[in-house]
């Protein structure tokens, strides 16, 4: 299926779920991510059983803390 | 209140903009922005807004300039090493513009003052390097229904959103508390290129100047990123303000500010 992951399209599995996505994704701190879904964000506790949909619009949103 | 040929001719790249004009001059002239942060991302807000004739400039920093601070830190120069930045950034925002305030705040921000600094100015810079402060920030300016840019730096990355409490989100409901101490790396121990303020930095002046002068569409309910590497901006579309956000939801959690641990790149000359 398709969904787009920051912006860009991809073809993934049916049936993954969040938390595999982060896993493919390689994303950075995953324990500390946000994820949003088609413009809603869900619960961290659900990374393992959220299954993504064909045409999910996935973000994921990064602490940045640096500034001085 | 009418223009001096001198600020006429100062800005008038700024009066010759429809968007801008002397209506608009005239309300950066009236308009006042605290800075939080004398840094990476503040010396370069506080250039652009010096240098726009935001009228009253508020600047907040317990430190003082060290020689790792010039590689990014704009607004100080190697003779200033050793001076406050407060004091060092001021001078340098008055010898740009003579005709604009600089009230300097030698002092870290905490639950005990925050309230206070914020509360005279129009419009607040997230400059700081640390989670305890960007969340005693947004917290402090949702209560209080001060607009703010909150940004953030990290290697050859950045990002920015625009918070109007009361409309848009606030940074607690996109991360609900600060990631423990060390979880998530920090300026001193991964690095950050310097131009990544001045992009930011930069950004977050420009948002203060169409608040000021009410043109254009802020990034309230967007977070925009960039990343240097891929050169690329993307700006992620947020969900509305407050559903289950503990601070700007309608029926709040917290209600009070909170001091959370100071983070070892809070300590001096980090």
């Amino acid at each position: 299926m398709k969904i787009t992951v920051a912006g860009e399209k991809k073809e993934v599995e049916n049936g993954l779920t969040v938390a595999k996505l982060i896993e493919q994704e390689n994303v950075e701190t995953p324990q500390y991510v946000t994820v949003s879904i088609n413009e809603e964000f869900i619960e961290s506790g659900t990374f393992d059983t959220h299954v993504l949909n064909e045409g999910d619009e996935v973000e994921f949103l990064y602490f940045m803390g640096g500034g001085r | 209140m009418g223009f001096s040929d001198e600020q006429l001719e100062r800005y008038s790249r700024h009066i010759i903009l429809k968007e801008i004009g002397v209506k608009g001059q005239k309300k950066l002239l009236n308009g006042s922005v605290l800075i939080i942060g004398a840094g990476g991302l503040g010396a370069p807000a506080a250039l652009y807004l010096a240098a726009a004739g935001v009228g009253t400039i508020g600047i907040v920093d317990a430190d003082v300039v060290d020689l790792s601070n010039l590689q990014r830190q704009v607004i100080h120069t190697t003779n200033d090493i050793g001076k406050r930045k407060v004091d060092s950034a001021a001078e340098t925002m008055r010898q740009i513009n003579p005709d604009i305030t600089v009230n300097t705040y030698y002092d870290f921000v905490g639950s005990a003052n925050i309230l206070d600094l914020i509360k005279d100015y129009d419009f607040i810079i997230d400059g700081t390097d640390n989670f305890p402060a960007k969340f005693l920030i947004n917290d402090a300016c949702v209560m209080a229904k001060k607009p703010l840019s909150h940004a953030g730096i990290i290697r050859f990355k950045g990002q920015l959103t625009t918070i109007i409490p009361g409309e848009g989100p606030c940074y607690r409901c996109i991360f609900k508390e600060p990631p423990p101490k060390d979880a998530v790396p920090t300026c001193k121990q991964a690095g950050v290129i310097g131009a990544m303020g001045g992009v930011i930095g930069s950004l977050q002046a420009m948002e203060a100047i169409k608040y000021l002068t009410g043109t254009g569409e802020l990034l309230t309910g967007y977070l925009l990123t960039y990343d240097a590497l891929k050169m690329e901006f993307h700006k992620i579309k947020l969900p509305p303000r407050g559903k289950g956000c503990a601070v700007c939801s309608d029926t709040p959690t917290i209600t009070e500010l909170i001091d959370y641990e100071q983070p070892a790149c809070e300590l001096k000359n980090h």
